[in-house]
Formats: structure tokens, C-alpha cells, sequence
């Protein structure tokens, strides 16, 4: 025992000190958080204004298409032919004509750009017609909009998931979000982690330090020291970025919050403007931060948290066993490429069946291959946050840690007679063989 | 005393038998010559008796008890293909090594320290492995192999790779470990170290043991009875019992003679008859060296 603990120490630290790994701890939140920071940025802030010339043939339409702080509508009083003529030296991006028979034929809007006119703006201008049309004709039929409005109900529908527990609010979308950000977590780290441990297998093999030490200890000891000590990298690295993605969480949304109602008082000036004084009540945004801050509280994270760990180390431990056997297996790198393809198949075949699973996650497939070791782990993952019945839970925790203990006796009887084996690239038939192999 | 015995020791491999019937007797406190051609099975029995492998037959007995896994702490392993974490430091590694051997942190450093004393070598400590020359690397090797002072050391070609004035240090060193009480087997091609150091050998050939005992005694084996005389004249005729071999002149105008006497006659007699022919220069017994002796016991010459 106290020699497993030595060699995970050494493993442990020799990851931990090296500064790929501080700077993956790091950056990685900090590049997702960025990301994330840049997306609402984009979406808050205009980037790229364009202006539309409107020739306004019907006459019924001016003023009606409200700016917005993309879309510049003006309406000069030019004729169809003119505008037409001088819009290639004008400073208007889109030139749009509506005729006069326009209620007649509300498909006769002509819209002219240099290069084509992108789905939004045609969608935009589509719409500002189409409402101002319906505007027309119910006036005519004696009804304001104003009555209109009032018959409109907002229907928003809340999820709730009702259980043994009682009623509990949930939220559907955070929790496909989470079930799918896991699920993925887990598929690269069990690639990374396991390939890690392949690679310095086999890398002790080669560098002949593996006879010095299976002198002083049980191959099973090394081996298992080094899986746990890789495992405990992981874990590591995941409390990391749990701590820095809270950190970031929480000291984020107040920067959010400003850069959100800085944008609104900005979009509201702008439709000020274009409305010519009419009053305009900008709503106060809620920091989107805050929104997925508290979608994701809904969901029972001592739970959720607490499986990711676990599918995380029973996935890891199954899968490093293999991987590690065949680091043992051969003498150099560029010979585990055939070997390891077997071994990635059921875990890109587990990531793909998850995304069947986040559309049905109570089917029989989900079923299966959150039952199946080898694919329990990322499918099992997808379906927590949702909600799994206590006893497939407890089965399918249960088959795991057959599941790696299984992987991880084959992969001792395997790795004691690789790591000493030189020279010939083994086959399947012959690992197979080594299993039976006496002391 | 033995510290180590094996007995009737059969390790088979798919297609072939690596030790067949081997068994061996190492006394304590001797140097342990482990001779044999490339892919004898030397490499197999070192590797049971480090535990590595186990035999399919027969049984290790370490200080008269069979052998098990406490008895690792008690064996020191330089195996042939050396190998070092070459990116860890060169003290570090040292620690972890000699704590995988049961040495409690503070207890390998203490040693250490005197060793890197000893060697003076203490400007490696916080080295990279891969920044050492490799005969540096061997020392660091060596150290680590013999640190946590075991009762019994496995040197598997302890001299290769290292210049003659490493190499000679690393004799010194083994040496050393024997008077202190250590027992040192040490597998290797070269005769001349064999010949030096070792008070036993043993001959394993094509993986069954052909020769064994103490050097002295299989030198004895052995012997030609032959001597050999450098001289000025000429011998024409002996006593019978005298039987002369070659002859032929040396470089500085003597001529060099070897004559077989039979056993039990007596060296003075021929000395005797020949005080009366010749001028002699010299004249002495021809002893088997190692090499001879592992030429003729193995039929072919050690290759290195």
C-alpha cells in the first residue's frame, strides 16, 4: 500500500509542477469564460450599421419602420427611378421600394444592394410592412392596435419535476446544458488522462527504468500507482476549475449587469431619436450571467457534482487500465496508434449516443448504454441533470466498478509481461496469451 | 552460510526453455562471478531472483528461507539496460528509489549525502538525468543500486560504459561493499574483471548450469599441467616422463618451451634435468586464465 502511495506521489507530482499543466488549469475557464464574455459583447454592442433608403410609392409607410441601432431606415422624397439611378454613389446600403398598389399586392416590395441583401434585413423590412398592412386593414375593421395588444396573452410555460421529493422547479435548458457540458468534460478527459498514462508506460519501458523498479515493487503496484496518481491530476485540475469558473461567476455578473444596461440606454437614445420623441421605457436587462447563474441553481448540484466525479473516476480508471496495457505492450509510441483505435471507438461511440440521449433521455438506448461500462460514464452523465430513477443510478454505478475492476485485472496480467517484452510488435493473439501466463 | 540458493530452477518460455535444472550455491561474503554466452539465461535466473518473474519449477532459497517480497528490500539491481526518469531530478530520483526500497525519507537522505560526498558529485543534485553524460548517468545508477546497503548485489555488466578510471572506481566500490559484508553476484562477458574480483563462478551455457565452484578450485580443474621455460641451448632429449610440447623462439632470442609433466611427478626434477641442457630465463606453470577456461567449457569465445 505504501508503495502505491509513493509512486501516485511521484506521478502526482511530476503532472502538477509541470507548467503545461498550470497553464491548462488557468487558461482553460479563463479562455471559455472570455468566450462567453465575447459573445454577449458582440450581441449588446452594434457593430456594423446599415442604412436603408425607403422610396415609399403607397405613401403609407414613412416613419412606420422603425431604426433600430442596426438598421438605419430613411425616407427621402426622391423618385423610384431617381434613387435607383444614384443609389451606387449614395451612402445607402439597401434601397427598398414599396409600390403604391402595395395592399393589393403585398409581394410586389423590391429590394436592391450592391451584393444581395442578407436574410435579416429582407425579414426586417418584410415584417415592418407586414405590420404596418395588418395596422391598416384592422383599422379599417374598426379595431385599434391597442385592442389587439390587450387580447394577447403571454403564455411561458415553467417545467416542473414532480417526485417522491415533492414538486420541484427545474430548468429543462440548463439542464440539457449541464448534462451536455459534462458528458463532454468527461469524453476528453478520459482521451487525455488515459493517452497520458499509455504514453508514460511506455516511456518507462523504453527508458529501461521499469526493470529498476519492478525490482522493488509488484508491476500491479506501479501500475496502479500510476493511474491513481494521473487520476488525482484530474481531480485536481476539475476542483481548479470549479473554484476559478465560481470565482469568475461571481465577481463577473456586476460587470455584465453595467455593460447590459449601458447598451439599453444606448439602443433606447437611438429609438428616441428615430421616433421623434415618443417615449420609449427601456426594460432594465437582467445580467445574463445572473439568468444562467440561477437556472443552474435549480438543479441539484450536491448531486450532480458528487456523479461527475464518480463516472469521472470509474470511466478513467476502465479506460487507463486498457490504454495502459497497451503501453505496456509496446516498445514505442508510434506502435500503440493500431492498438489504441479499438480502445477510442467505444468512447467516441458513447459521446455519439449522447447526443441521441439528450433528445431522449428515457429511451431504451439511454437505458443501455447508461447501463454498459463503457459507455455509462459520458451517457449516464447526460441524463443525471434531468432526473434517473435512484436504482438504474445505483445499478449502473455498480457495473462500473465491475466494469473497471475487470479492466484493470486484465490489464495487470497483460502489463507484468509487456514491460519486459522488447523487441516485436505483440498481436492481439499474443496479449491475449499473456493473460494466462504464470507469475 | 549460503545467502542464496537455487534449486533445480526451470523457467520455460513459448518456444523455448530459458533455465533448465539450474541450481546454485552463493556463499555469503563473496564476489559471485555469473558467466555464460549472450542468451545463456543469466539475465532469466537474476531476473527470479529479483522477483521479477518467477520460476516455472524449483524453488530460491534467500539466507535459507524461501524466497518473498520482504527479501526485495534486502537486494540491490543494476540490470544490464540501464535507465533513469530522465526528466527528474538527479536527488529526487535518488529519494524516490531508495524510499521504494523501504528507506524512510530522512534515512536516504543521510545516505545519500555521504555518497554524494563520497563520489563528489554534489553539484548534480538538482540536475535533470538528461543533462548528465551517460557514464555520470551509470553513477548515479550505482548509488542508487547499493544505497539502502542491501545483504546481497545483482551488478548485471557493472563496467560497461564507464572510462577505465570510472570503471576503476566502481571496482574500488564493490570491493568496498564485500568487506563490509555484502555479497555481490555479478553477471558479465568480461574475464579479466572475472578473473580479478570474483572468488566463485558459476558457467551457465545454452540455459543449464556447466560449471560452478570457487575460482581457485575450477582453475585447478582446469589445468593443463603443463609449464612453460624460456631459455638459451637447446633440449634434445627428456626423461621419459617429461613430455615436450611446442616450441618456439621469442622475440629476443630465447626459445620458449612447454612441457607436460605427468601427475604426482615432481616439477624439481625437471627443473633439475634441464639446470644441466640449458641457460634458463624462466620458468613456470601454465595456469588457465578465464577466458580459457570459459573458451573450453562454452566452445566459443566471449563476445562483449
Amino acid at each position: 500500500m505504501n508503495t502505491i502511495f509513493l509512486v501516485l506521489k511521484r506521478e502526482y507530482l511530476v503532472r502538477v509542477r509541470k507548467k503545461s499543466f498550470i497553464i491548462m488549469t488557468i487558461l482553460a475557464p479563463l479562455l471559455s469564460f472570455g468566450f462567453y464574455a465575447m459573445m454577449i459583447y458582440l450581441a449588446v454592442s452594434s457593430v456594423d450599421e446599415k442604412k436603408i433608403e425607403v422610396i415609399d410609392a403607397s405613401g403609407m409607410f414613412k416613419g412606420k419602420i422603425q431604426s433600430t441601432d442596426t438598421y438605419k431606415f430613411s425616407y427621402p422624397e426622391v423618385a423610384f427611378a431617381d434613387a435607383k439611378k444614384n443609389f451606387l454613389n449614395s451612402d445607402y446600403d439597401v434601397l427598398a421600394y414599396i409600390p403604391a398598389d402595395i395592399m393589393a399586392h403585398p409581394e410586389g416590395i423590391q429590394l436592391y444592394a450592391e451584393k444581395g441583401v442578407s436574410y435579416e434585413i429582407k425579414n426586417e423590412i418584410e415584417k415592418a410592412v407586414e405590420r404596418e398592412i395588418e395596422n391598416i386593414k384592422l383599422t379599417q375593421a374598426g379595431i385599434t392596435r391597442k385592442v389587439l395588444e390587450e387580447a394577447k396573452v403571454s403564455v411561458d410555460s415553467d417545467t416542473i419535476s414532480l417526485n417522491e421529493e415533492g414538486e420541484k422547479e427545474s430548468s429543462t435548458g440548463a439542464a440539457t446544458a449541464v448534462g451536455g457540458i459534462c458528458a463532454f468534460v468527461l469524453y476528453i478527459t478520459m482521451m487525455i488522462y488515459g493517452t497520458q498514462v499509455m504514453r508514460s508506460i511506455t516511456e518507462e519501458k523504453t527508458s529501461r527504468i521499469v526493470e529498476v523498479i519492478i525490482s522493488s515493487i509488484k508491476p500491479f503496484q506501479l501500475m496502479l500507482g500510476k493511474i491513481l496518481g494521473v487520476a488525482m491530476v484530474g481531480l485536481t485540475q476539475f476542483l481548479l476549475w470549479i473554484l476559478l469558473t465560481v470565482g469568475l461567476f461571481t465577481v463577473a455578473p456586476g460587470i455584465m449587469q453595467k455593460r447590459a444596461e449601458m447598451a439599453g440606454t444606448v439602443q433606447a437614445q437611438v429609438t428616441q431619436s428615430a421616433d421623434g420623441g415618443k417615449k420609449t421605457t427601456v426594460v432594465k436587462a437582467e445580467g445574463p450571467a445572473a439568468k444562467i447563474m440561477k437556472a443552474v441553481s435549480t438543479l441539484n448540484l450536491p448531486l450532480i457534482i458528487g456523479c461527475f466525479l464518480f463516472y469521472y473516476l470509474g470511466g478513467y480508471l476502465l479506460y487507463s487500465a486498457l490504454f495502459g496495457a497497451i503501453g505496456a505492450a509496446v516498445d514505442n509510441e508510434a506502435d500503440t496508434q493500431q492498438f489504441v483505435f479499438p480502445i477510442m471507438l467505444p468512447i467516441i461511440f458513447a459521446f455519439g449516443v449522447a447526443q441521441f440521449v439528450l433528445r431522449d433521455p428515457d429511451g431504451s438506448l439511454a437505458f443501455w448504454a447508461s447501463m454498459i461500462p463503457f459507455t455509462s460514464p459520458i451517457v449516464m452523465m447526460v441524463r443525471i441533470p434531468l432526473g434517473v430513477p435512484a436504482w438504474e443510478l445505483a445499478l449502473s454505478m455498480g457495473l462500473l466498478v465491475l466494469g473497471f475492476i475487470g479492466t484493470i485485472w486484465l490489464a495487470s496480467r497483460i502489463y507484468r509481461v509487456g514491460i519486459l517484452m522488447y523487441g516485436k510488435k505483440p498481436t492481439f493473439k499474443e496479449m491475449s496469451k499473456w493473460l494466462f501466463y504464470k507469475g | 552460510m549460503n545467502i542464496l540458493e537455487t534449486h533445480h530452477i526451470v523457467k520455460q518460455y513459448a518456444q523455448h526453455r530459458a533455465l533448465d535444472d539450474v541450481s546454485l550455491n552463493v556463499p555469503r561474503g563473496c564476489i559471485f562471478g555469473l558467466l555464460g554466452p549472450n542468451g545463456a539465461g543469466k539475465t532469466s535466473l537474476i531476473r527470479i531472483i529479483n522477483q521479477i518473474t518467477g520460476p516455472d519449477e524449483g524453488d530460491v532459497l534467500f539466507l535459507g528461507e524461501r524466497l518473498k517480497p520482504d527479501h526485495i528490500r534486502r537486494i540491490g539491481y543494476l540490470p544490464e539496460e540501464r535507465g533513469l526518469y530522465k526528466k527528474m531530478k538527479v536527488g529526487e530520483q535518488l529519494l524516490y528509489l531508495a524510499q521504494l526500497k523501504g528507506l524512510s525519507e530522512k534515512q536516504a537522505m543521510d545516505k545519500l549525502k555521504t555518497w554524494f560526498i563520497k563520489f563528489d558529485i554534489k553539484t548534480w543534485w538538482n540536475k535533470n538525468v538528461e543533462d548528465l553524460s551517460k557514464g555520470m548517468q551509470q553513477k548515479i545508477q550505482f548509488v542508487a543500486t547499493v544505497l539502502h546497503e542491501p545483504d546481497l548485489i545483482i551488478l548485471d555488466e557493472p563496467f560497461s560504459g564507464f572510462d577505465p578510471i570510472n570503471a576503476n572506481l566502481i571496482k574500488d566500490e564493490i570491493l568496498e561493499l564485500k568487506q563490509k559484508g555484502s555479497t555481490i553476484i555479478f553477471s558479465t562477458h568480461r574475464m579479466e574483471s572475472v578473473e580479478e574480483l570474483c572468488d566463485h563462478i558459476a558457467l551457465i551455457n545454452r540455459s543449464k548450469k556447466v560449471l560452478d565452484g570457487p575460482k581457485l578450485a575450477i582453475k585447478e580443474q582446469f589445468k593443463t599441467h603443463t609449464y612453460h621455460v624460456d631459455y638459451q641451448g637447446s633440449i634434445d632429449q627428456l626423461p621419459e616422463q617429461f613430455v615436450l610440447l611446442d616450441s618456439k623462439l621469442t622475440e629476443d632470442g630465447y626459445t620458449r618451451t612447454n612441457i607436460r609433466i605427468p601427475v604426482g611427478a615432481s616439477v624439481n626434477d625437471l627443473i633439475r634435468v634441464l639446470l644441466d641442457k640449458v641457460t634458463i630465463r624462466s620458468f613456470g606453470e601454465n595456469i588457465p586464465s578465464m577466458n580459457e577456461i570459459f573458451i573450453k567449457a562454452v566452445g566459443e569465445v566471449p563476445t562483449t
